[in-house]
């Protein structure tokens, strides 16, 4: 242990702060992994896939699409992480979501705005359940959650069979859209919601235009709306996690919980808001997805709890909290959306993309065990 | 039972008179007195494990009551009622674990729980640029250099730890400062860091009372001493009332030391 740096006489201020380049610190982000990886498989695509239409306009928006999907569950996984815990729940929460959208639409007569605020309202019961769980017994969030993971499932088929004898609840457009049929027989459809464009719009139609025959045609159906929530997301909770009181928190909670509470944190408080916060996202995710299909399906969101937190490992992210970025799980969704999507595109056979997925997940964890490793140890 | 005389001039920060705390049958604390002046080292010495040290810590901290006996601050009788209390009187613990999470960095550890904020368009936000600069000025007044704020308190040394956490307290306006045995799991050079950290703070104004099984850092920068053992104390002594040599024997309990020599002698003869 080198001892350079106590020689212990006071001194001015300053006169020996070493600055570092703004460079070096962006290099030391747990997030440059996943940025690093990001790049890789982009440039494996450009180079194997470049002339497929896999990084054309439409070809991007469907990448971007099924990133952004993953990403908003990842995102706040990730949160919960830094603070110290798991949220195995997620992919189950989305089912039942779903369906708590769809029942209420189709069996109570609700509007869609209302289905959809008694669903985040259920989330927001179901993440106070997790944290209340957790926080109480003291048990790891992991067997906690694992029970929640089949409460949820079983409840979303139990329920839904229950009521609709099925496990789909269909058409569920027919709830929210008006449609008319003019003087020629087309079959116009306008969506009667005040909110469901937060969800399954998609902006930019005009962005990207070809020629056919002579006419000029949009190129792809615009962004959908899912991409915008991604992108929002993960600004918003980098800046809650980087530049707010609640951010700092975050980490001290999962770094070590009992320092958080002798100096005064509020750890309960801290990871009841990362439970709700990952329940509501696996809501929007369910949301958007509902409203794309115009169904609910009891199967929706299995396994999307285990891609969630591979996206936040890849992230950055330290199985042991304490650690980690919302933007590297954004990116780490992105890398996944990539790849599953890319492969398509390429000679490989689709097979091999949970082989890839495994590689990824364990070259990542031992990257972030070694940045760990390094950030504890004395130099 | 040696009680401290009477301050002649301005009160002690905070006085045990005959502290006894008691757990059912339990005797956890016995007759402990020491006090605390403003600028004074009160040593606590321990002299064996189970001295009571946890249960005279949390009666500081306001989180036990005494059973017998008074606390007093500046002079006056105090009841704690909570560790809040004990905080608003200016009483800071120094825990033997610090408080610290090594995975953040010194700016954040040294703010935790207490950020500061300011307000960007209405937004609450924390204010990372006076953390880092607080943080590095607090830390350079006790002579802690760090080449960067930001950068992990893992990496800092077991020493440098220590006197991140007490300078956190000393800057949250610690008067009166507990410090858990905080030279017990570092080398030499690291103890005399902490050790003059110790003066430092000491030189400001706080007083500090300094938990410790080690006589020689006690007898370097301890300004009274005291003596637990098994919970009962076994006497208050200004400094210039007891040489290290006695407190050493009063420490490892005198008679119990002469016949653990005797019988080493003993054994030694008959190999």
């Amino acid at each position: 242990m080198s001892e350079t740096d106590e020689t212990n006489e006071p001194s001015v201020a300053g006169e020996r702060l070493r600055t570092i380049p703004k460079w070096q610190q962006l290099m030391r982000r747990p997030e440059m992994g996943a940025v690093g990886g990001a790049l890789i498989v982009f440039a494996f695509f450009g180079i194997v896939a470049g002339d497929s239409g896999m990084f054309s306009a439409s070809g991007t928006a469907n990448f971007l699409e099924w990133s952004a999907f993953l990403g908003i569950i990842a995102i706040a996984a990730a949160l919960l992480m830094i603070g110290g815990e798991f949220d195995l729940s997620v992919g189950s929460m989305i089912g039942f979501a779903g369906i708590c959208i769809a029942i209420p639409l189709t069996e109570w007569g609700w509007p869609l705005w209302l289905a959809v605020l008694f669903a985040f309202a259920v989330a927001v019961c179901v993440g106070g359940i997790n944290a209340a769980l957790v926080n109480k017994t003291g048990l790891p969030s992991f067997i906690i959650t694992l029970a929640m993971l089949f409460i949820l499932r079983g409840l979303t088929i139990a329920i839904t069979r229950l009521l609709t004898n099925r496990t789909q609840i269909p058409n569920l457009r027919d709830h929210y859209e008006t449609c008319t049929t003019n003087a020629a027989g087309i079959r116009f459809c306008e969506v009667s919601d005040p909110v469901a464009w937060l969800f399954s719009g998609r902006i930019g139609e005009g962005w990207f235009t070809e020629i056919v025959n002579g006419v000029e045609v949009p190129a792809w159906n615009g962004l959908p709306m899912v991409v915008i929530w991604w992108i929002v997301l993960a600004a918003v909770a980098t800046f809650v996690l980087l530049r707010t009181q609640f951010g700092n928190w975050i980490f001290a909670v999962g770094g070590d919980k009992l320092a958080a509470r002798n100096v005064g944190v509020p750890v309960e408080r801290v990871k009841t808001i990362l439970f709700i916060c990952t329940a509501c996202a696996a809501t929007l995710f369910a949301t958007i997805q509902v409203l794309d299909a115009g169904s609910a399906d009891t199967q929706r969101g299995v396994l999307k709890e285990f891609e969630a937190i591979i996206a936040a490992v890849i992230g950055g992210c330290l199985l042991t909290g304490g650690y980690g970025s919302a933007i590297g799980a954004a990116i780490g969704a992105l890398i996944f959306g990539t790849v599953f999507q890319g492969i398509y595109y390429t000679d490989v056979n689709t097979d091999w993309f949970k082989v890839f997925l495994g590689l990824m997940l364990i070259i990542a964890v031992v990257f972030n065990n070694y940045i760990r490793t390094r950030a504890t140890t004395s130099k | 039972m040696n009680a401290p005389a009477p301050a002649a001039t301005a009160p002690p920060l905070i006085e045990f008179r005959n502290v006894s705390k008691f757990f059912g049958t339990v005797v956890a604390l016995k007759d402990v007195s020491f006090q605390v002046t403003a600028g004074g080292v009160a040593c606590c010495l321990l002299g064996d494990n189970g001295a009571g040290k946890s249960t005279l810590i949390k009666t500081l901290s306001g989180v036990h009551k005494p059973s017998e006996g008074e606390i007093f601050i500046d002079g006056a009788p105090v009841e704690f009622e909570s560790p809040r209390e004990a905080i608003d009187y200016g009483i800071a613990t120094v825990y033997q674990d610090l408080a610290l999470v090594p995975l953040m960095s010194i700016t954040r550890n040294f703010f935790m729980g207490r950020e500061p904020v300011k307000k960007v368009v209405g937004f609450p936000v924390f204010d990372s640029v006076f953390a880092a600069r607080v943080a590095l000025e607090e830390l350079d007044k006790f002579g802690i250099r760090v080449p960067d704020p930001n950068q992990a308190v893992g990496t800092l040394s077991g020493g440098q730890r220590q006197c991140l956490a007490i300078a956190r307290a000393v800057y949250f306006g610690a008067k009166i400062l507990i410090l858990d045995e905080p030279t017990a799991a570092l080398g030499v050079k690291q103890s005399s860091n902490v050790l003059k950290m110790i003066m430092r703070v000491r030189n400001r104004g706080v007083g500090i009372i300094f938990i410790t099984h080690n006589v020689q850092h006690a007898t370097l920068v301890g300004d009274s001493f005291s003596v637990l053992n098994r919970g009962r104390t076994l006497g208050y002594y200004e400094k210039n009332e007891i040489t290290p040599d006695e407190l050493y024997n009063k420490m490892a309990g005198g008679e119990e030391m002469a016949s653990l020599e005797s019988e080493v002698q003993q054994l030694r003869t008959e190999s």
